[in-house]
């Protein structure tokens, strides 16, 4: 059958949606139908993409107001009746049609404290782990940094505060980096001053976007201000902080 | 004349997915200046498409595994025509480089007693691969690229490298473009190190995204650098063949490991039907003992369906071909009948094979762990590529490195799934490092405005042929040719054709026109992939000729057996002076003793 598109065309000066059309065959997703459009009618038209299987993270665009992964919804999801919207993510500024600029988010983990082991368990340089206490980490650690949770994320989506708060993704980082059983860098400071932690209210958009299904809010995110209020907030916590910067001096 | 923004670095390298990155890392740790061009966005290169995992001989789940058992096994899969001491070095030095990785945050799926766990894999004899459920080129992508971000490398996001640059015989840099404002870039180095990845994008059914198109393959090539083995072009044997837009995406050969079977369309287990040789010896007779191999029963022989990938594809090919095949055009591969045999089995799938339960369940309607998939042969890698110095990773031009798919030499005829990974942690380390080296021994060559300003006049003219034909409609018909006619099974007839169509595609990729301006231009960036494509094309049909016989991934239906003259050689394409393409034998470099005893004593 044949589906019409309204994709959004322009760059950082403005733009407007263009409407194209192209034959829909089984099974296919939004991000053939683009390529579809770029062969045969613009092949101008600017957009990411990498292993069209959900793997990379690079198509993610706004399907029907969405933020989805192109290569992972299938037209067959959405209503053809009327013509279906691609744009680009709203959270970052435009480059051209759907790319956007998000050099920003790797900005913000150049500044996460790397990971720091202790030193190693065996004689042979290596450590010992139970997967019972690296499932969550491993959770964490499927994200595919297509910053979806970014895009929706009403702190930098509407407020723009890009530079007081560093989004769910790179709270999600930062949960797998604290939660690694190896890690002993201490991150809590930062959460609490730099990184805006305080600012998440847990409206849960972030999750509910995932295409990894990582429970971003429940499993990452509110551990970590559960940590905050431990150390900056319950009395003997506040204590023990204040004890460990004295030893480390 | 006009000017183009200059970046100097002791050590630049192309291509950032796992040997890139690797390099950069090494080199940077050595203390060099380094500059990492990435295709794509930082951590999207085909790496974190890699599902089962990183081969080396831990021995952490068999103790009878260790570095000659790994290097047999490489140079068997190999049909022995690998480089042999890539094969040695690569086999010792892989454990210590997933070793690193821990050091460095990856978190893999562990055994009982907390060490990294791992699985059973194809052409490996004991379970090798270090792994994270099906998602382990993620995990190693991050791990390097979250490592390497901290180290003060600098990433050129989004650049393409449209031409190394020389100073009379050496190479002392690259000259490209940014995707973003369209704009030229000049990059110096002591050191140029290639890491670009494959050439998926020749063929029309593929595994391998946009970026796969033979760039450091052919950049090389158009220097003055050999590529050895073109004609080893590695079909996976399991791609998604349905619904048709996901034909070609990868499906993991650790289903296979888990104990998926293949099937026919009759529900007959065709992989008993034909053992080659030299794999009687390691293979079960009975399904029973396959199954037992999977379970890790140390005195079971692996099922047939863990055999080389390119005997896997094969036999996969004549079931389709005699009629045998499923409904789109493929065979069966079934995961879900291990319910008969453990409890629990849909949660144990969805475990282990988690991105692959969501593939199928997400584009293709089907439950995995309920229902069989189909599946069929895509391209997936390419064994030939440049040449390099087993030790230094150094290529024939003084300067230029290469190091992961684009170079060659450790696969030999077929690689063994589990073998990338490694091998670009490997030798991408080796090549950081002696890039390194040589950066610090040597100071910045010239580099001659002239020649610069001669590729970028060429990679403009699509611009102005309004009328040019349309770069997407050549690629795609290049893409059919080599499918159809330089693809699994191959005759000369075929593919002299070949090579007579692709002279026309050649005229017709220099009529090719792009519209609209520089700034993020995909059409023009398919016009200049073009030009790539058509170099590794040209070499896959010239080596595939000249190799008059079967061996591993190349399958001659006109000359369908191996053949001594061609056991002891590699196929050679370099760039005659002429400017066509020469392409000669070269005898193998005589292997040692003790490795031809290694060799002997796992047979």
């Amino acid at each position: 059958m044949n589906v019409s598109f309204k994709i959004w065309r322009g760059d950082a000066n403005g733009g407007v949606f263009r409407d194209y059309a192209t034959e829909c065959t089984e099974g296919m997703v939004v991000l053939d139908a683009v390529h579809d459009i770029q062969r045969t009618q613009a092949p101008d038209l600017a957009c990411r993409w990498n292993c069209k299987a959900g793997k990379c993270g690079s198509c993610s665009a706004e399907v029907n107001g969405m933020p989805k992964l192109m290569c992972m919804t299938r037209l067959s999801e959405l209503p053809l009746d009327k013509p279906v919207t691609i744009e680009p993510m709203k959270a970052f500024p435009v480059i051209k049609d759907l790319t956007t600029d998000v050099s920003w988010n790797f900005r913000v983990k150049k500044k996460v404290k790397p990971f720091k082991p202790r030193a190693p368990d065996a004689p042979d340089g290596t450590w010992r782990m139970w997967q019972e206490d690296i499932d969550r980490v491993q959770e964490f650690r499927k994200c595919i940094e297509c910053f979806l949770c970014q895009d929706v994320c009403h702190v930098l989506r509407d407020h723009q505060m890009h530079d007081q708060f560093i989004g769910p993704r790179f709270l999600i980082h930062v949960a797998a980096l604290e939660m690694h059983p190896l890690d002993t860098e201490d991150r809590i400071e930062e959460l609490r001053n730099t990184q805006g932690i305080g600012y998440c209210n847990i409206t849960k958009c972030c999750t509910k976007v995932c295409p990894e299904s990582i429970q971003i809010t429940d499993n990452g995110i509110i551990p970590l201000k559960e940590r905050v209020v431990d150390d900056f907030y319950d009395p003997l916590g506040w204590f023990w902080r204040l004890l460990k910067k004295l030893l480390n001096r | 004349m006009p000017d183009y923004e200059t970046f100097e670095h002791d050590v630049l390298v192309i291509g950032a997915g796992g040997a890139g990155l690797r390099a950069a890392i090494e080199a940077s740790a050595a203390g060099a200046r380094v500059g990492l061009v990435c295709k794509s966005l930082l951590g999207k290169a085909h790496t974190v498409m890699a599902e089962g995992g990183i081969a080396a001989a831990l021995a952490n789940v068999d103790e009878r595994d260790n570095w000659k058992v790994h290097f047999a096994d490489t140079m068997r899969g190999g049909q022995y025509v690998n480089q042999w001491r890539m094969a040695e070095l690569h086999a010792k030095e892989a454990p210590d480089r997933v070793r690193e990785l821990e050091a460095w945050g990856a978190v893999f799926d562990r055994t009982k007693d907390g060490r990294i766990l791992q699985r059973h894999f194809g052409g490996h004899k004991y379970p090798r691969l270090a792994h994270v459920g099906d998602r382990t080129g993620l995990e190693m992508i991050r791990t390097l690229q979250d490592h390497g971000v901290h180290q003060g490398i600098d990433v050129h996001m989004e650049h393409t490298i449209l031409s190394l640059l020389k100073d009379g015989d050496r190479v002392v840099g690259a000259f490209g473009y940014e995707r973003e404002r369209g704009r030229f870039k000049i990059f110096g180095a002591k050191a140029v190190v290639l890491a670009t990845g494959g050439i998926g994008r020749a063929y029309k059914i593929t595994s391998n995204s946009w970026e796969y198109t033979g760039d450091g393959h052919a950049l090389a090539y158009e220097a003055g650098a050999d590529l050895i083995d073109m004609e080893f072009v590695q079909f996976h044997p399991t791609g998604m063949v349905w619904p048709p837009s996901v034909m070609g995406i990868l499906v993991t050969e650790g289903v296979r490991a888990e104990g998926g079977i293949l099937l026919n369309k009759d529900g007959k287990r065709f992989m008993f039907e034909s053992i080659p040789e030299n794999y009687q010896a390691h293979t079960a007779d009975n399904e029973e003992e396959g199954w037992r191999y999977c379970q890790g029963h140390k005195d079971a022989r692996r099922p047939p369906e863990l055999l080389t990938r390119d005997h896997v594809s094969r036999c996969i090919v004549r079931e389709i071909k005699e009629g045998r095949g499923s409904p789109h055009g493929g065979v069966y591969l079934d995961i879900s009948w291990i319910k008969q045999k453990m409890p629990n089995a849909a949660e144990h799938i969805k475990r282990k094979l988690p991105s692959m339960y969501h593939q199928f369940k997400q584009l293709a309607d089907i439950d995995i762990t309920d229902e069989p998939m189909e599946v069929g042969p895509t391209t997936h890698y390419i064994m030939g590529g440049v040449r390099v110095d087993p030790d230094t990773q150094m290529t024939r031009l003084t300067g230029l490195f290469a190091a992961g798919e684009c170079a060659a030499g450790i696969n030999g005829a077929n690689r063994l799934g589990g073998n990338s990974l490694s091998d670009l942690l490997v030798f991408g380390k080796r090549a950081g490092e002696f890039a390194a080296k040589f950066a610090r021994e040597n100071s910045q060559g010239d580099i001659s405005k002239d020649q610069v300003d001669v590729i970028a006049r060429q990679a403009l003219e699509p611009f102005d042929r309004n009328d040019g034909e349309n770069p997407y409609e050549i690629q795609k018909d290049l893409q059919e040719l080599m499918q159809d006619n330089v693809g699994i099974v191959r005759t000369e007839t075929e593919m002299q054709d070949a090579l007579k169509q692709l002279r026309q595609l050649n005229e017709r990729a220099n009529r090719a026109g792009v519209i609209g301006h520089r700034e993020y231009n995909p059409g023009w960036q398919t016009a200049l992939d073009l030009t790539n494509l058509l170099i590794v094309s040209e070499a896959i049909a010239l080596t595939a000729l000249e190799r008059e016989e079967s061996r591993g991934a190349q399958f001659r239906e006109d000359y369908p057996d191996k053949d001594e003259r061609f056991a002891k050689v590699n196929t050679i394409a370099s760039k005659a002076a002429d400017g066509s393409m020469q392409i000669r034998l070269e005898p193998l470099p005589e292997m040692p003793e003790y490795l031809k005893q290694v060799i002997e004593k796992n047979r």
